[in-house]
């Protein structure tokens, strides 16, 4: 079962990539401004994967922009070192394009009780939310929603579980 | 004239919520119990005689009644295929033998039509085999179609003859369902009778719901839906379904409860940064803060006497609970004992707390007696929440796990008698015991 889903998944991924790598090459035909040389060339080419201001990056699986997902501890709110690098990302878009926009949902594990864990999934949510207003996000481009306990991604009672549903998601309401 | 219309208006909406309803909870509450007691009291509740010109219903009084006394565990009721003799008036009773049968009381009735021509009357008496004592004799009058609440009646009274405690058979439930998962997600907020009969939804939402509240006069259900986006407190008429929106600011609008006198609703809100306890003045609106921390303060719930607000806060590092005046004041901490105390329920005395007891991955109902500062652990986990004390304060209904899926159970206050309220599809959750309906 496991392995057929991998090799499903191997499909697609290989899927995914010839649609990328077919791209490119169909593009020649739609540059017809060659007058207005650099620019133009390079929003064609590949996204600098470390360009956290360029949207394309959104979609680029080599960008950490591409990435909106923080994971937390039992009953903690620390982002984590190895998460900080995605915040930055996000915080660095945030600071270059001001009229974007950010929710940030706060989520807890099914332990502990519900209107507690909607107080952590804030927490959650409000640590991100600091994070991104101290690299250069502004107050009115972040908001913060908890759903605590009640929108996990997998219902199974054990820590593999729980570890995915204890996030913030990093939601653009505008790009 | 209005009467009539109030009351035609109100089966229409209620058909149409009946329908609107139906497919979502026709699956109906399963109750069994899981430990039982073993010095139960032996009693015969013997069939009912029909003396009434409607047609008789499918599920008699004497079985309604000798279901609600079973599952409270105090009793144990002889199946009517062991009864030798099923007598309906006083003179017909022969004590003898049911000493035989060793039975230590019997109930014995009828049930006919008013002479107002509307609705049931349940006459019944209750003896004291050895004794030959009657210590109950009573008329109980219901409407056309409250049948199984009169039979609840009964029960609630012999009950309390034997027990000397109130019943709470005649009472409702609200409990949340949830089926599916991401986008395909679907809650419903469903009031049921207390045995799991009759379950109607109230509301349903692709969007969460949680946290029903029952106002002290058992009419209304405050209750969390997130169907606006964020959380939002509503507050609905249970008969009427007519609604009206208390609480959508920023931030986190959550744990409702109204005070014992219903005038007034504490809530948890977090538009000052993070979540304190709010005390709401219903008349008026008016909103005060009764906590100020940057701590999680949330799960409020009244004292009974309506001095005290009980709430959950991690000021101290883990959540625990805490209680303060309900006016305002210093706050204390109650619980001194455990990693995780949260959610509290107040017994009907203001004795003990029903609490969510947490330890490593294990969360158990746990109750704490106020005068000897000690918990007693009532149930196995692993994952028990949302206790909520009958009004009588016999049974504590929580939400607990069955494999991956949510069920509902009850556990006597002392921890003896355990029953599983299964629904066959879905998570069941957050229940709550509705107030004493007069």
């Amino acid at each position: 079962m496991k392995s057929a889903l991998r090799l499903i998944f191997a499909l697609m991924i290989g899927l995914a990539l010839v649609a990328c790598k077919s791209a490119p090459e169909a593009q020649p035909e739609a540059t017809p401004q060659p007058e207005t040389t650099k620019p133009v060339v390079d929003t064609k080419a590949a996204p600098d994967a470390r360009d956290y201001t360029d949207a394309r990056n959104f979609d680029n699986p080599e960008s950490l922009l591409s990435k909106r997902v923080i994971y937390f501890d039992f009953d903690k709110s620390t982002v984590r070192p190895e998460f900080r690098g995605i915040v930055a990302a996000h915080s660095a878009y945030l600071a270059a394009h001001g009229s974007a926009r950010v929710t940030l949902e706060g989520h807890a594990d099914e332990r502990g009780t519900r209107e507690y864990n909607l107080g952590l999934g804030e927490r959650r949510g409000n640590a991100v939310s600091g994070l991104m207003s101290a690299q250069g996000g502004r107050g009115n481009q972040l908001t913060t929603v908890s759903y605590g306990e009640e929108r996990p991604t997998c219902r199974v009672s054990d820590e593999d579980c729980w570890s995915m549903n204890r996030r913030v998601e990093i939601v653009y309401t505008s790009r | 004239m209005t009467d009539n219309v109030k009351k035609l208006i109100c089966l229409v909406q209620f058909m149409i919520l009946a329908v609107l309803a139906t497919p979502a909870v026709e699956a109906q509450l399963e109750i069994e119990i899981i430990s039982g007691n073993p010095s139960a009291l032996p009693i015969a509740i013997v069939p009912f005689e029909w003396r009434d010109p409607s047609p008789p219903p499918i599920t008699g009084v004497d079985e309604i009644v000798s279901g609600d006394l079973y599952r409270s565990g105090l009793f144990d009721p002889m199946d009517v295929e062991d009864m030798a003799e099923r007598p309906v008036d006083q003179e017909a009773i022969r004590f003898g033998t049911w000493r035989l049968l060793k039975v230590d009381y019997i109930v014995i009735g009828k049930v006919r039509q008013p002479d107002s021509g509307e609705g049931h009357e349940l006459i019944y008496q209750l003896f004291d085999v050895h004794t030959q004592e009657q210590l109950l004799s009573r008329i109980t009058t219901v409407g056309p179609g409250d049948l199984r609440f009169g039979a609840h009646r009964v029960a609630d009274a012999i009950y309390e003859a034997l027990t000397g405690v109130p019943g709470a058979f005649s009472t409702r439930i609200a409990y949340v369902t949830a089926t599916g998962i991401g986008s395909g997600s679907r809650y419903e907020l469903v009031v049921a009778d207390a045995d799991g009969y009759a379950p109607q939804s109230i509301v349903g939402s692709p969007e969460p719901l949680l946290s029903p509240a029952w106002s002290p006069d058992g009419r209304k259900l405050a209750y969390v839906s997130f169907e606006q986006g964020n959380s939002a407190i509503y507050m609905q008429d249970v008969a009427t379904g007519s609604r009206e929106l208390i609480s959508s600011g920023t931030g986190i609008n959550g744990a409702p409860a109204f005070s014992p006198d219903g005038t007034k609703m504490a809530l948890t809100l977090s538009r000052t940064g993070n979540p304190e306890i709010h005390v709401r003045d219903m008349a008026t609106g008016r909103t005060e803060q009764i906590t100020q921390h940057w701590s999680i303060d949330t799960e409020p719930a009244w004292s009974p006497d309506g001095q005290y607000l009980y709430f959950t806060s991690d000021r101290g590092g883990r959540p625990q609970i805490y209680r303060v005046p309900s006016g305002g004041g210093n706050p204390e901490r109650v619980t001194l004992e455990g990693d995780y105390n949260a959610r509290a329920s107040i017994a009907p005395d203001g004795r003990k707390i029903a609490v969510a007891q947490g330890r490593g991955n294990e969360y158990r109902i746990a109750v704490w007696d106020i005068e000897t500062e000690r918990f007693t652990v009532l149930t196995p986990g692993k994952l028990d929440e949302s206790p909520s004390f009958a009004p009588n304060g016999s049974m504590i209904l929580y939400a607990t796990r069955e494999g991956d899926r949510g069920v509902l159970s009850a556990v006597s206050a002392d921890g003896n008698v355990r029953q599983r309220l299964i629904l066959s599809e879905g998570d069941v959750r957050e229940p709550a015991w509705s107030p004493v309906i007069r």
